[in-house]
């Protein structure tokens, strides 16, 4: 087991290398000049052209790639081209929202979807599969931005619930951070209950057919047992594969969320790094998100062995 | 981890409550930080951009600049007439006009509680002149710049430089903000890294979030000047302990924290959701800039077919200023025709040779002087920016436009960015390059010869476009020589009707974008700058 544990977190070296080649490439080859945006508008073509070998941007390709490669080799995310601030401070400010938003986010989700799902599958083909299987529908269909207005019209400005918009670190202020994160939170979860309810239900529905659901109904086992016991630790390995990839697709895909109710995370961080081309931000940013994909997925690969004693590294 | 949080997370999730003890472990991802600022008096304002570049002699972006007024002062400084006052230091001048000697008022300080010295002074002015068209100027006339004593300048010409004190005490598009020698000694092709000024506000370095917040705390020592504050000039009375500018990405969100109460201010709003807070009686609306914007179309002079002026010219009658503002705004309350280069409401104001562009177009005309032309048909490379609301609009108008007309138009959606990236490029259009764009200014960066990048005509070194036109220099060189009033508005006029004659620019008219504040924040000073000395917080 340690082995494998190694053996994966070793493994993470040529993916991010290759992700690091990726993105540099990519920002290099793709349009725009954070020179240009740096001079602002009214400036010449001779003053952006000395800002940029100022910037270093002027030297071959190869060589800014050596030089940033040595630089993060030593832990050195570097500074942003634009704003002159440390990569690392300017994403540790960030992460914070993003990673207590999706941290509510899932608890909401699987709060709610795990039992929808079980009953959905308990009651197959009944009402009660199909109002589950409708809202399912619905979250998936209805666009995040489009829930986050509905919600902001009847619970802050129409029942003056909660705020509009902003984030308070629960440090700061617990109820602070509850009171601006559900909003968001509730938003987001909507399409990760309708996936996460989906996929219980489906699993759910094949582990109900088992004989040994059979039996143990046989047995006398009451019906609460049978399916949280017995049915939904065995279907737990898809779900957990859900929810796991649903956490890792959450810090990078709240930018809309983010942006709706105005919350400083790392989502909108990697929309102004890259309308602003910040080589620096972006790339820290990418390998980050990378970086968060990798563990999260070897987390889940672990808690497999938890859930299912047959699984072993 | 305390224990405490440990026994308390733990007993929580034997309950079952793991939502419970994960929120409680939330709060362990997040630093402690800020005390709470309740008991001071604070604005939160949206403006229209976040802050990002911090230099404000490096960059000419407004957001820049707005904050180079909270931190940094000004020697002199313009009212609501373009007219220059002292606002660090008086001045004299000699009877030859060739030596200007600033005096520093008594009692300025720099945040970090040394006094402001001519020195600073000296190489603040001599950073700004490297790379501001207007100092480039003065500078290329400069005998010598010195600082004489503690606090006197003494600036002395090898031929005298009517506009110096204007260029001196110009208001956008990179104003002469002094800071100590030590921060102006930086290269003026690298930012600076020490933000500390002498103005009212002092940059509160540690709760900068780059493009997200930033706070200004009030500077306890500042001395204003006695007189009204008017536009950039007069004192700068401070009544609030704190100004948060606060960036929100979507409007909606803005507008809707706003009647909330959960901001006081936002810079702009977009006329399209100004019933909303019309209709909230603790909102107020209005127009705080009273010159607003003037949005123009740039050709390119270097490559077929704008290299010809006749085609140039078709361009112009094809466009109709109307359709351009009533697509782009809506709502006539915000928009104004105006045929003049230097804006409308500027001493300079002249609208000769724009009468098509008020009019409404002339689509007949500009395709008879096409085929005058010989246009081959050759497609027009027009960068459509896509992500930023005031400029998405022209672009669709004007090819429309232009195509009625008989052009053929290519038009490329890119984000703003790119735009700014790509006009920058001197290549042929099939090649990276591009034939024209559209952009907006604020009417102080256009309402003087001298002053508006789009006229300068001096080929490869002159703005995006690169027109090279001898005649255009020659009159510009008559303005700055210019002895009186009349004189200068004369030239002027010549120089609006050959502006449009060779199609420098298209001036395409101005709109305002209204500002909306709760009504407890007052006495906000009407200007194009946003300032947050005078206002006040009931």
């Amino acid at each position: 087991m340690l082995g494998y544990i190694i053996r994966r977190i070793l493994a993470v070296i040529p993916v991010m290398l290759i992700v690091a080649i990726f993105v540099f490439l990519m920002l290099r080859l793709s349009p725009g000049d954070p020179a240009a945006i740096l001079a602002g508008d009214s400036a010449t073509a001779a003053q952006i052209e000395k800002i940029r070998t100022e910037l270093g941007l002027n030297d071959p390709l190869h060589i800014q790639f050596i030089t940033w490669m040595g630089q993060l080799l030593q832990g050195d995310l570097g500074t942003s081209l634009i704003s002159k601030t440390g990569v690392v401070d300017m994403i540790a400010n960030r992460i914070n929202p993003t990673i207590n938003l999706a941290l509510m986010t899932i608890i909401i989700s699987v709060l709610l979807a795990v039992p929808m799902g079980v009953a959905a599958a308990w009651r197959h083909r009944t009402w009660v599969d199909y109002l589950v299987m409708s809202f399912s529908v619905l979250g998936f269909s209805i666009p995040v931005f489009v829930i986050g207005y509905i919600f902001m019209a009847i619970f802050a400005l129409g029942l003056g619930w909660f705020p509009v918009q902003g984030y308070r670190a629960p440090t700061e202020d617990f109820f602070g951070f509850l009171l601006r994160a559900i909003l968001p939170s509730l938003t987001l979860a909507t399409i990760y209950v309708a996936l996460i309810a989906r996929m219980t239900r489906a699993s759910m529905l094949e582990v109900l057919g088992e004989d040994y659901i059979r039996t143990a109904r046989a047995k006398g086992v009451k019906e609460n047992s049978v399916l949280f016991r017995h049915a939904l630790r065995n279907a737990a390995v898809p779900i957990m594969t859900i929810i796991g990839i649903g956490f890792a697709l959450l810090i990078g895909g709240v930018v809309v969320t983010e942006s709706v109710f105005n919350i400083p995370g790392i989502g909108r961080l990697t929309v102004d790094a890259i309308l602003a081309r910040d080589y620096p931000v972006i790339q820290a940013i990418i390998l980050l998100t990378a970086g968060i994909y990798v563990l999260i997925n070897l987390l889940i690969d672990l808690s497999y062995t938890l859930l299912d004693p047959r699984i072993r590294y | 981890m305390t224990e405490h949080f440990k026994a308390r997370t733990g007993r929580m999730a034997r309950r079952g409550g793991f939502a419970a003890a994960a929120l409680m472990a939330m709060t362990m991802l997040t630093p402690a930080s800020s005390v709470a600022q309740d008991e001071q008096e604070t604005i939160t304002g949206v403006m229209h951009s976040g802050l990002r570049v911090l230099d404000p002699i490096i960059t000419t972006a407004h957001i820049t600049r707005n904050h180079g007024y909270m931190i940094y002062d000004v020697l002199l400084a313009q009212d609501e007439d373009f007219q220059p006052h002292p606002q660090m230091a008086d001045w004299e001048v000699s009877d030859d006009n060739l030596v200007y000697t600033f005096t520093l008022r008594d009692g300025l300080k720099f945040h970090d509680g040394e006094p402001v010295t001519a020195e600073d002074v000296v190489a603040s002015l001599e950073r700004w002149g490297e790379v501001d068209s207007g100092g480039q100027q003065i500078f290329d006339v400069t005998d010598s710049l010195e600082a004489t004593d503690e606090k006197t300048v003494t600036w002395t010409l090898s031929e005298p430089f009517p506009p110096m004190l204007q260029v001196l005490s110009k208001q956008s598009a990179r104003p002469a903000f002094i800071m100590p020698k030590r921060v102006a000694e930086t290269p003026s092709d690298t930012s600076i890294d020490e933000y500390v000024g002498s103005g009212p506000f002092v940059f509160n370095e540690d709760e900068f979030d780059p493009g997200q917040k930033v706070v200004y705390d009030k500077f306890e020592d500042y001395v204003p000047r006695d007189e009204e504050a008017n536009w950039m000039a007069g004192g700068k009375e401070v009544n609030v302990d704190r100004v948060e500018w606060v960036s929100m990405s979507d409007m909606m969100t803005s507008v809707n924290a706003l009647a909330e109460g959960e901001i006081d201010y936002i810079e702009q709003v977009e006329v399209d959701l100004l019933p909303i807070l019309d209709a909230n009686e603790n909102v107020t609306v209005e127009r705080r800039d009273p010159l607003g914007y003037q949005t123009i179309g740039r050709m390119n002079f270097k490559h077929p077919p704008f290299d010809n002026q006749k085609i140039r010219q078709a361009a112009l009658l094809a466009l109709s200023q109307e359709d351009v503002l009533g697509t782009m705004i809506g709502n006539p309350d915000y928009y104004e025709l105006c045929g003049s280069v230097f804006g409308c409401g500027t001493p300079l104001e002249d609208e000769t040779g724009a009468e098509s562009l008020l009019e409404g177009g002339d689509p007949e005309a500009a395709q008879a002087l096409l085929d005058e032309a010989g246009y081959d048909g050759t497609p027009i490379v027009l960068m459509q920016p896509t992500d930023v609301a005031s400029l998405d609009d022209q672009p669709v108008v004007a090819a429309q436009a232009f195509r009625e007309a008989g052009f053929e138009v290519d038009m490329q959606p890119m984000d703003w960015q790119s735009v700014v990236s790509r006009r920058a490029s001197m290549d042929p259009p099939d090649e990276g390059g591009w034939n024209i764009f559209f952009t907006n200014w604020q009417l102080p960066e256009v309402a003087d010869p001298l002053i508006n990048p789009m006229l300068n005509s001096r080929g490869d070194s002159a703005w995006f476009g690169w027109p090279d036109d001898e005649h255009m220099e020659d009159l510009r060189s008559q303005y700055v020589d210019a002895k009186t009033e009349d004189e200068r508005k004369e030239i002027a006029s010549e120089i609006q009707a050959y502006a449009l004659e060779t199609v420098n620019y298209i001036p395409l008219g101005q709109y305002f974008m209204p500002q909306a504040r709760r009504n407890n924040v007052v006495d906000m000073i009407p200007s194009p700058v946003p300032v947050f000395w005078n206002i006040d917080k009931e």
